[in-house]
This record gives structure tokens, sequence and C-alpha cells, in this order.
């Protein structure tokens, strides 16, 4: 069965991930990559972790990925399961895999982001069950 | 420059508290230093380099310096989390060796107990100008959940299982009963461990470490000063340090920076992981072993599995012996930081002072190892080696 919602703590918000929590409200999943050296990275930041580069750009993510790891935390007053997710632009990131049966969560499967909201602030973007497994 | 053969460890001292209401924080760091230096056969007033990290209470070293009247010529705050005092002896050894400082005094204290502190299962929050918190803190990440997450992930990728991840706490409850100050001296088993109820999949209760007050303290010296004591003597002959982290996203869960900190170590030292005869294991949870055993390089990568399976940690009869004072699984965690208690009973090992029925015979070399923070995505990651001088 699906968990009840939990209450989200709103996500603090800064000059240097503004964009990123902007685009988020509007359903949408942003990456940094830096036109440097042509690394995404996660979470944002204006310089970019791998060359140093402040040549660093914001792109749209597609969305999908897959589950590289999780846990469904037992002993919270409502169960949840954290994860880190794969995506498909070869990022990995935190995140909550939500709006499904949390003991049919597997390493490998295939995920789309969903936006739910917090307490107080810009939607998170967390992860469902795709439609169809992908390879 | 090497520390090799530069400082030694002259005074270990571990508080018996496990639950502190009594007793408040600067005192209990004050306590634990005096009991390091009696063990020594030093006083304070021989003090004059002092080591702590995050735990230590208001402005931290000024406070505590401040609190025991030292007189300081050399200060050392550096914060990794459980790992710190394990770097803390590495820095004490480069700062004797600079000629820094004769005698350094490290102090790790806490009350998690007596303050009633959620300590693994509360998600935390490190402030709204922590870089990642707005990425992690949302999602829920506790202590527990992210160890699990390795766990999960290690399993998946080499097929290690819950029973092998049980073989590490039944291990160190084999030695806690001998130990009286242990919060936990019931010998359990594998079918136990596994069937004790789950906190965050795949770990269960028993997977993870104790919640202790209490704490403990190190003293490091000139080897001149140490030989000169009565105590027997423990050279410090390696360090390594390391900090593993996300690398902006390209996340991997199934390594520590023990892959860094170890081979540094080896190598100062000049010795081989199959010298080792005693190992103190950072053991937050059952998994922190694992992985480390495997990262530092006594067995193959995946293959922790099979090292820490079947009694083979357990003193006496294992080809391991690993945290015979029963480690944080079983004895003492204090201040949710189990570093400073891993080089303790590694000393106590090498003097021949650990209780008989786990002292490691003709113990002449042990590896100490901290790991402090959230494994594999932001932690530090300290081995120490260590012999009988």
């Amino acid at each position: 069965m699906n968990a009840p919602d939990r209450t989200i703590p709103a996500p603090p918000v800064n000059p240097e991930t503004q964009r990123f929590w902007d685009a988020a409200a509007a359903g949408t999943l942003l990456l940094k990559r830096c036109a440097a050296c042509g690394e995404s990275h996660h979470y944002p930041r204006a310089l970019c972790p791998f060359c140093g580069s402040d040549r660093t750009e914001w792109r749209e993510a597609s969305g999908r990925g897959t589950v590289y790891s999780y846990s469904v935390f037992r002993r919270a007053p409502v169960p949840y399961a954290i994860a880190y997710v794969t995506l498909d632009e070869g990022v990995t990131m935190m995140t909550n895999i939500v709006d499904c049966d949390l003991d049919t969560i597997r390493i490998g499967q295939a995920v789309s982001v969903v936006f739910k909201p917090t307490h107080g602030g810009p939607p998170v973007p967390m992860f469902t069950p795709a439609a169809r497994e992908r390879p | 420059m090497t520390i090799k053969g530069k400082a030694y460890i002259a005074g270990v001292w571990e508080h018996p508290t496990r639950k502190a209401d009594d007793k408040s924080l600067a005192q209990l760091h004050a306590e634990v230093a005096k009991g390091a230096l009696d063990d020594a056969g030093l006083t304070k007033q021989d003090v004059d380099g002092y080591f702590c990290a995050g735990d230590a209470p208001g402005l931290g070293g000024l406070s505590m310096v401040d609190y025991m009247g030292l007189h300081v010529r050399h200060l050392d705050t550096t914060e990794t989390g459980g790992s710190s005092y394990v770097i803390h002896v590495a820095h004490a050894a480069e700062a004797i060796a600079a000629g820094k400082c004769n005698v350094a005094l490290i102090t790790l204290a806490g009350r998690p107990r007596a303050e009633a502190m959620a300590t693994g299962t509360a998600p935390r929050n490190y402030g709204a100008a922590a870089p990642d918190v707005a990425f992690e803190f949302p999602f829920g990440p506790t202590v527990v959940n992210q160890y699990a997450m390795a766990a999960m992930r290690h399993m998946h990728q080499y097929g290690t299982t819950s029973a092998q991840l049980a073989w590490i706490k039944v291990a160190a409850s084999h030695h806690a009963q001998h130990n009286p100050h242990a919060l936990l001296r019931e010998v359990v088993t594998v079918d136990e461990v596994v069937g004790s109820p789950l906190i965050a999949d795949p770990l269960h209760r028993l997977d993870c470490c104790v919640i202790t007050d209490g704490g403990g303290a190190i003293v490091v010296t000139r080897p001149e000063v140490a030989k000169r004591l009565a105590r027997p003597t423990v050279r410090v002959l390696g360090a390594g340090e390391a900090v593993k982290h996300q690398r902006g996203g390209k996340i991997d869960l199934t390594y520590t920076g023990a892959v860094w900190s170890g081979p540094a170590a080896f190598a100062e030292a000049g010795v081989r992981p199959s010298d080792i005869k005693y190992v103190s294991i950072y053991d937050s949870f059952t998994i922190t072993v694992l992985i480390t055993l495997e990262d530092l390089g006594f067995c193959d990568k995946g293959q922790g599995g099979k090292l820490v399976a079947d009694g083979n940690l357990i003193s006496g009869t294992g080809r391991l012996p690993f945290n015979t004072d029963g480690g944080g699984l079983c004895n003492n965690h204090p201040a949710n930081r189990g570093g400073l208690t891993k080089v303790v009973e590694a000393v106590r090992q090498l003097r021949g002072e650990a209780h008989p029925a786990v002292q490691v015979k003709s113990c002449d070399l042990a590896l100490a190892h901290g790991t402090g923070g959230s494994l594999a995505t932001r932690h530090g990651s300290a081995t120490l080696i260590m012999e009988r001088a």
C-alpha cells in the first residue's frame, strides 16, 4: 500500500540556488553544467566542483533516472523511502521514492521526477516508478 | 617529513560512565584528561599541546583550555566527526616532530543519553548555510538511513548478506561479555541480530551502535618523554587521513576514504595489512566495519562479507581480532563519536593490558581506523598504525 504523506520541511533558498527552486515551482528539474569542462553536477554550485570554473549554466534535466540505492526508514512515524537516483544525465541525487508501495522499490528501477509540496517553501523533486521498466 | 617513530602514545583513558546525568560536559572532558595523564604518569603542568573537536563545549579548544587551566603553545581543533581523534593523534605526532609541543592531550566527551538525543533516527540539519542542506534535508536523511543506503548498495553489487553483517555484531558481543563497563554485555547470535526490528532497510536494531555518555583521552609525547615514564611504550608508526565526498554527484556508496587513508598509513609505517595483529575499526554500524576492512586491504573489494563471517573477527579463534572492548556496537560510543576509544583499545592490546580473555598473543602491531560523517558521501577517514616499542 502507498504510505500516507508526511510533512516535508522547506528547503532553505539562497541567491546561488534561487533559479533551481523557481524552476521547481514551475515543475522543471534543473541541473548545473559547466561550460568549461562539460561536466554536469548536483547539488548546484556557482563554481564547478570538477574544474573550478565559474562558467556554470543551468540546464533542464530529463527528469528520468534509475534507483541507485534506497532505504525504507521503518522507525519514522510515517515510514518513507530515502534514495539516491541516478539521472539519465549521469548525475546522482538524494531524493525520496513516493506514490508507490514502498516494499516494491528495487535498485535499478526506472523512475521519473514528481514535485512534492513542502511546508512553507518551494516544492522538492521526488521520484516515482516510471510507467515501464527501462534497461 | 615522516611521523614514523617521532611520537609515542604515553597515556590513554576511557571514562567508565555510560550515562552521565550528574556531570557537566566540561567536567567530563577534564575527568578524561586527568585519567589519561594519570595513566601516563604526567600532570596537566606537562601539557603544552591540546586537541579537541566539535564535542567540546562553548568555544571548543578555548573553553576547555580555560576550564582546565592549561598553558599550551599548540592548539588543534580539527573536526571530522567521529574520526577526529584518530586524526588528532597523527596531527599531534606532526606537531611534536616539528617541535611545536612535547606533550599533547586529546580529549573527547559527551552526554547524548543524559540529553535524550535522537542520535541516529532524527533527520540531521547542519543549518541553512550548509551548502547541501536544501538538497538533502527535505528528504529525511538520518544517520541510520544514510548508512543503510550504503549497505543496500553493497548487498546489490557484491551479494553481501544480512547474516554476514550480523557476524560483526556477534563478534563484538563475544568481546563485550568480558568488559565490565560495556553497555551491552550479552552475547548475541546471528539469528538474534537479523531477527531484531528493522530500523532502516537493511539495517536492524542490532546492526546499530550504542548511544552512551562519557568519553576518553589520549596523551601523545615526544619519544624521550615516553621512555622515562613507567608505562609500556607505544610508538606511532604511520597515519593517513582523507575526505570522501559526493564528487559533484558521481556518487559511489560502495567505498570509503579508507581507500586513501589506509595505503598512506601502511606506506608510512612500512608494513602491510597481513602484518597487523589487531584492528580497531570504527563501528557506528556493522556495514561501516565491513566496507572499511575491504578498503584497508584486509580482503579484496566485495569480499568483506566472507572476511567477517563465521567468527573471523573474534579474538582467540578468528583470523582478524577486532574491537576487543566490544566496540561501539556493544561497549561505548561516547558523544556519538567512536574514534578515540578505537585508539584506546589498540593501545591496551599493544601494552598487553586488554582483558585476558580477548588479549591477542604477541600483539606488537595494531591499527585503529576512524570514520566520521555520512558514510561514502561526506565523511572523514583516519588510519593510524602503532607498534609496541
